[in-house]
């Protein structure tokens, strides 16, 4: 790959005329010693497949393997459809989807990591309800998908994107990242617009611990995901209305590293502290495993 | 770089709950498969760690299973795993390890069909990737990313240098490499990660080698891998 941070993507996409998707897969091909074409066919699949785990998150019984949870997305979509969303049709919507992936994964359907099965529903859900509503055909969301890769690829190799290294800010806080900088790209912002959206929306989650209970990716992943939706529409507006992130994406993400490694063990996906170890949390666990 | 691609970030497309407890057990009990050459008749699972405290909840016992079944990390049939190879014909024990073990996430199987057995222990390092750091009590270290060679073998000067000559006479890149062996001139093994396809013709031909006792190969591109 020829960048490693976010500001060398910026400045090659802008003397090349290109986007951190096509630069992204112009290096891939590179890197896989195949063809674009290929390469992008991958992809296109992939999309599909989370199109699929949107479909069926808001059609089928997601209950999860524990039983804890399931069914939120289609209790949503409803008041959506509904025109009672506070949030308004597209962002709730966006919402809906989100958490329809990230119940389907709970109940172990098919799901595209992205970056983790934890995360797995951000990207799908601002992705297809964006298509739906500005009519997109899949090629142009597939490319969408290598300008997520690009920024995730920049983030996981500066920082972390697992829950068990840097807490839920390096899972949920990289994938609202992905999501707002290629949501900005999608547009038709530029590489300089996608940046920022990137840096105002790592911000946002700064400090988020990894605290699942019972160890399980439901409670609260699965709403975490439906938050993180909405929040990379948000971050993906201020920045194509010219809000900058002052502090530059690729220093807040040394400051999620700086963050992650000062993070206490017990926050980073052990089910030893935060939500997991609350009387309620403690109890979920003992019923699942017989103790405490 | 930690992360050398775009599909290390987007992917692998995978039956959920978790990449490293999921995915990665998926990849364990498919390196074992591959290895023993055939399905199983009997399976003996010992988790350790995290992998013990949360199997049940993450799916892990279904998602091995699903791997000696060679199933791949998104195949749909992984929760209904452990019934489809009871009538397959598996009988399936599991357990709580005990002892030490390298990773909070460790999966120690012993698995049997035909008189062979495979011992094999595996961690899950996150995202789905995964290492196998023992086979049949050889100490090992390899990722299954690559199509990959063990070779069981008798330790005896000049034993590498007639693999690699082959290696070297067919223009097959080897990408890492590590051997053990369980005293001198006694039982050894090799294992080789390559960048190309292994051939039926090139085990014929490692195994031919008088010193080689058996070859085996791991090749999880072969049905429905990553790629495809």
């Amino acid at each position: 790959m020829r960048f490693r941070t976010i500001k060398q993507m910026v400045e090659i996409c802008e003397q090349e005329g290109l986007t951190f998707g096509s630069l992204m897969l112009q290096e891939q091909a590179k890197q896989a010693g195949q063809s674009e074409d290929e390469q992008f066919a991958i992809m296109a699949k992939y999309y599909e497949i989370m199109k699929e785990a949107v479909h069926k998150g808001l059609t089928e019984d997601t209950t999860s393997r524990s039983g804890l949870v399931g069914l939120d997305a289609q209790r949503v979509q409803k008041r959506v459809t509904a025109g009672d969303a506070s949030l308004g049709g597209d962002a709730g919507t966006a919402m809906a989807y989100a958490l329809a992936v990230s119940e389907v994964n709970a109940s172990m359907g098919r799901i595209i990591a992205t970056p983790t099965a934890g995360s797995c529903g951000i990207i799908p859900g601002v992705f297809v309800s964006s298509q739906e509503r500005f009519g997109w055909d899949d090629k142009h969301m597939t490319t969408g998908l290598f300008s997520a890769g690009a920024i995730g690829y920049v983030i996981a190799n500066n920082s972390f994107v697992s829950g068990a290294e840097g807490g839920c800010q390096a899972e949920v806080g990289s994938a609202i990242g992905m999501a707002a900088g290629s949501l900005v790209e999608l547009r038709g912002g530029t590489p300089a617009q996608a940046a920022h959206a990137v840096g105002l929306a790592l911000k946002n989650t700064l400090g988020l611990i990894c605290d699942p209970v019972g160890g399980l990716v439901e409670i609260p992943c699965i709403v975490r995901n439906g938050f993180g939706a909405v929040t990379a529409l948000a971050a993906a507006d201020m920045a194509m209305a010219g809000v900058r992130s002052v502090i530059p994406s690729d220093e807040v993400i040394q400051v999620m590293l700086e963050v992650g490694a000062a993070m206490p063990e017990k926050h980073r996906e052990t089910a030893q502290g935060g939500l997991a170890q609350t009387p309620t949390g403690k109890q979920i666990m003992k019923k699942l495993y017989g103790k405490g | 770089m930690r992360f050398k691609d775009v599909f290390s970030i987007i992917g692998p497309p995978m039956v959920g709950p978790s990449s490293s407890h999921t995915a990665g057990a998926v990849r364990i009990g498919r390196a074992a498969r591959q290895l023993l050459g055939e399905m199983p008749t009997h399976a003996d699972i010992q988790f350790f760690g995290s992998f013990a405290e949360t199997y049940q909840g993450h799916g892990t016992d279904l998602a091995i299973v699903a791997g000696l079944l060679d199933y791949d990390t998104d195949d749909l049939r992984i929760p209904r795993s452990i019934a489809n190879a009871e009538e397959a014909g598996m009988t399936i024990v599991f357990g709580r390890g005990k002892g030490i073990f390298s990773h909070p996430n460790t999966a120690r199987l012993t698995i049997s069909a035909n008189d062979k057995t495979v011992i094999l222990t595996g961690v899950s390092i996150g995202g789905g990737n995964i290492e196998v750091v023992s086979v049949n009590e050889f100490i090992v270290k390899f990722t299954c990313i690559y199509p990959t060679l063990i070779l069981s073998h008798e330790d005896r000067p000049g034993m590498i240098a007639e693999v690699t000559r082959i290696m070297m006479r067919e223009g097959i890149n080897i990408g890492s490499m590590c051997n053990d062996r369980k005293g001198r001139s006694g039982e050894a093994m090799t294992v080789l990660e390559l960048d190309s396809a292994i051939t039926r013709e090139l085990m014929a031909e490692l195994e031919a080698i008088s010193t080689v006792r058996e070859v085996a190969k791991i090749d999880f591109s072969e049905r429905n891998g990553k790629g495809q």
